[in-house]
């Protein structure tokens, strides 16, 4: 089991390099000058190359990249070179945001997905079903900004129940910070719901239909120790890797759904970056998002090993 | 604690309506506590996220904006775009027109505590003087700036007398010479400042600061205002709440919800598409602050064949209606004006001279004939369209088919406006990434003479503004237009300038809008500006 883990982990390494060596080069062949930015409208090409030296930006590539990975090694992510301020301290700032609207969303979204997502394969081809696959397929259909702006129509506008747009911390208090993060989660977890639900629907289906199922039937166990013991347990391996997915592209970044609810999360930093040409950000926000990905993909990797023992022996 | 996890969307019966009863209870509950609104804490959505907190290293407008309110000016323009003293109490010029000594007001303090003195307004002249356009041309003339005898004084020695010395300090838009600590001016003008530390009427809250998020600005409690009531920029800057905060909102139905809801205060930008829903509410005040508004361009490269003739310059302008730009861009004709006035119209210089095709939208056969008289090829036009900005977007395609109609051949090329920004600083062939058009806007303020507006520079590729169209004469006139000494004759001038600058084609405004700002009716005092100002407004 620890070799395993530690073999997953020495691989994560390589990949890391690669996506940093990525990252750095598509960005400097992407058009756009953060000098120019910077520089506005009257800036002569003295000036200009003046702020490009004060940036690093004058430096082979080599020498750029090589500085860049050296600092990372020793836990410098650089300095905006818009705003000045550190890097690091930029994505502290918003990732508060961004975990807190995952883990609700993941959770509210669990909580309410594999149920339904059993209960659907159970009553497989009855109304229920039929609601729950309806719901699902609204889910996936309806863009996440319509079921943003129909949420605060509905409970910020007519109903005054919730904030339109912002973010409190938790320091601030669980009440306020309930109250800011309901709508976008309620949002976020339409999508999910339906993404979970369907896949755990279909892994049911495929389990019910076993022999060790219908023994388990045969010998006389309550349904519900079936479908929860014996079924849902088998199928955990394809929830648990939507999960973790799932997980990871709210972290990564839901930028419409930070936008519409004006939420400071690392999806807008990185829009915000990318549009300013601001490297130093992008170089590490993509970076951070690659760890997480991988982080994650670990995480499901050991559940998978934990949840079936034959994992362990292949 | 409301427990999201059980809570059901579709209860049933009376088990199920009281637990919405409750449920909404205990929402309205939270709202009430978290909702508290502080009355002194005004709270603005800009146009834009603050990026760079040094408005002397960027022409940004935020960062212009983010100047106004901690460092303050040596004289403004009021509403009739008079230049009024505002940190100077008086001023002297000696018989020859050459010394200029200036009294500092008494009270100027930086908010580390330290007294403005000469050296502090000598060294960021210095500064702004290095990367502003009108800047440095007033640095051609001077020939030394220092602290005078007394530490609130400061002495401006020319070497020929120049006529805007004050318009010059007084300059309204980007970049401000706005003033600062001498050890802060004293950074290299390609550097930004390591610090924010002003003399204005707000302090920078630098903890608080969230780039893309939040900017904040507490009042600063030891600022004297000046006894005028404010008027545009100048006047007395009384501060009447506690905290600006800027708040960051990408989305506009977000920002039009939140100021419907409350949630803030004003709106600096909403656009034109969302503002019958604003003026339809009672709460809410819809009003142009900027009465000079915007001006939007198309300028063509005169570097690059077949835009280095003249002709074809002036057959693209020709081909070009006004109403048919604004009705794309605005819509709304009570948000927009054809104007041709390249000094923009509502200024003591503008004119109509030159701008008959634009403004009449009659151009197109003089357009057609033109480019036959020139022997265009049929060379495809490389337009830049960026896609990305509402204000931006529109133009090209209309600019496009206009000259399309008049037999160009136009590739517009979509792109984001920072590749533009990166690619119009290209002076290469068109093969090698060159251009040979964009469209941008312009404050008013920014292009209301001919010292201010780049686009009427002729230098050439040495020095001259993106498009560089070299042609001599438009420098000698704008030297003349810098040492006038009436009224009367920069108004000469600069006609004389725009129709030159027509003539040569080298660049034409193609319509004035304005956007109006939105707010709250529990503000008052919301000042008519070059920039949004956060002085003079109250907060019930």
């Amino acid at each position: 089991m620890v070799f395993y883990i530690l073999k997953r982990v020495l691989a994560a390494i390589p990949v890391m390099g690669f996506v940093a060596l990525f990252v750095f080069l598509l960005l400097r062949l992407t058009p756009g000058d953060p000098a120019a930015i910077i520089a506005g409208d009257t800036a002569t090409p003295e000036q200009l190359d003046a702020i490009r030296t004060s940036l690093g930006l004058n430096e082979p590539l080599l020498v750029q990249f090589v500085t860049w990975i050296g600092d990372l090694l020793r836990g410098d992510f650089g300095t905006s070179v818009l705003s000045g301020k550190p890097v690091l301290d930029l994505i502290a700032d918003r990732m508060e945001p961004t975990i807190s609207l995952a883990l609700t969303t993941i959770i509210l979204s669990v909580v309410i997905a594999v149920p339904l997502g059993v209960i659907a394969a159970w009553k497989q081809g009855t109304l229920i079903d039929r609601f729950v696959m309806l719901l699902s397929v609204l889910g996936f259909s309806i863009p996440v900004f319509v079921i943003g702006y129909l949420m605060i129509s509905l409970f910020a506008m007519q109903l005054g129940w919730f904030p339109v747009q912002g973010f409190k911390s938790i320091g601030d208090g669980l009440g306020p910070f309930l109250h800011r993060i309901a709508l976008p989660t309620f949002t976020l977890t339409l999508l999910y719901i339906a993404l979970i639900a369907r896949i755990t629907r279909t892994s049911m289906l495929e389990i019910l239909g076993d022999d060790y199922v219908r023994t388990a039937r045969a010998k006389g166990l309550p349904e519900h120790k079936v479908l929860m013991r014996h079924a849902l347990r088998n199928c955990s391996v394809p929830i648990i890797t939507v999960i973790g997915i799932g997980f990871a592209l709210i972290i990564s970044g839901v930028v419409v759904t930070e936008s519409v609810f004006n939420l400071p999360g690392l999806g807008r930093l990185t829009v915000d970056a990318v549009l300013s040409r601001d490297y130093p950000v992008i170089q590490a926000v993509i970076l951070l998002a690659s760890l997480i990905y991988v982080v994650i993909n670990l995480l499901i990797d050991i559940a998978y090993v934990l949840l079936d023992p034959r994992i362990r022996y292949a | 604690m409301t427990d999201m996890t059980t809570f059901d969307p579709a209860p049933r019966g009376l088990r199920g309506l009281l637990r919405t009863t409750l449920f909404g209870a205990t929402l309205a509950g939270l709202a009430m506590a978290t909702g508290a609104v502080d009355a002194q804490t005004l709270r603005a959505v800009k146009h834009s996220d603050l990026r760079v907190l040094d408005p002397i290293l960027t022409t940004a407008y935020m960062s212009r904006n983010h100047g106004y309110m901690i460092f303050d000016t040596l004289y403004a323009l009021d509403a009739d775009f008079v230049p009024q003293p505002q940190m100077v109490e008086s001023h002297e010029v000696s018989d020859d027109g050459l010394t200029y000594t200036f009294t500092l007001r008494g009270g100027l303090k930086f908010h580390d505590g330290a007294d403005v003195t000469g050296e502090d307004v000598a060294a960021s002249i210095k500064r702004w003087g290095e990367r502003d356009g009108m800047g440095q041309v007033l640095m051609d003339f001077v020939e030394s700036m220092a602290q005078g005898d007394a530490p609130n004084t400061f002495v401006i020695q020319l070497k020929e007398p120049y006529g805007l010395v004050i318009d010059s300090l007084a300059k309204p838009s980007s970049n401000v010479p706005f003033i600062m600590p001498k050890r802060l001016a004293e950074t290299p003008s390609t550097e930004a400042i390591p610090e924010q530390i002003g003399s204005g009427p707000f302090k920078w809250v630098a903890d608080e600061y969230q780039p893309g998020v939040i900017a904040v600005y507490e009042k600063n409690e030891d600022y004297v205002p000046r006894d005028e009531p404010a008027s545009f920029a100048a006047g007395g800057k009384v501060v009447k709440v506690d905290r600006v905060e800027w708040v960051v909102m990408p989305d506009d139905q977000t920002a039009l919800n939140a100021l419907q809801a409350g949630e803030i205060d004003y709106w600096e930008s909403p656009p034109s598409d969302l503002l019958p829903i604003l003026d339809a509410n009672p709460d809410v005040t819809v009003r142009n602050l900027n009465a000079l508004g915007y001006q939007t361009i198309m300028r063509p490269n005169a570097l690059n064949a077949p835009m280095d003739d003249a002709r074809i310059r002036k057959a693209a302008i020709a081909s070009v209606r006004q109403q048919d730009v604004l009705d794309a861009l605005v819509g709304n004709p009570d948000l927009y004006n054809l104007c041709g006035a390249m000094f923009v119209c509502g200024t003591p210089l503008a004119s109509d001279a030159g701008s008959e095709t634009l403004v009449e939208g009659n151009g197109m056969d003089q357009a057609k004939a033109l480019l036959k008289e020139a022997g265009y090829d049929g060379t495809p036009i490389v337009i830049m369209h960026p896609t990305d900005v509402g204000t931006l977007r529109t133009q090209p395609v209309v600019v496009a088919q206009a000259m399309r109609d008049a037999g160009f051949t136009v590739d517009l090329q979509a792109m984001d406006w920072q590749t533009l920004v990166g690619r119009r600083a290209s002076q290469a062939p068109i093969a090698e990434g060159g251009w040979h058009m964009f469209m941008t806007n312009w404050v008013g303020a920014d292009v209301f003479n001919p010292l201010v507006n780049n686009m009427v520079n002729g230098k050439g590729p040495e020095g001259g503004w993106f498009g560089w169209p070299d042609i001599p004469k438009i420098e000698e006139l704008r030297i003349a237009y810098a040492t006038a000494t009436s009224l009367d004759e920069q108004k000469k001038l600069a006609e004389e300038i725009q129709k030159l600058a027509y003539e040569e084609g080298i660049y034409a405004p193609i319509g004035q809008y304005f956007v109006p700002s939105a707010w709250s009716n529990s503000l008052d005092g919301v000042l008519d500006a070059p920039a949004p100002l956060f002085w003079n407004i109250s907060k019930n």
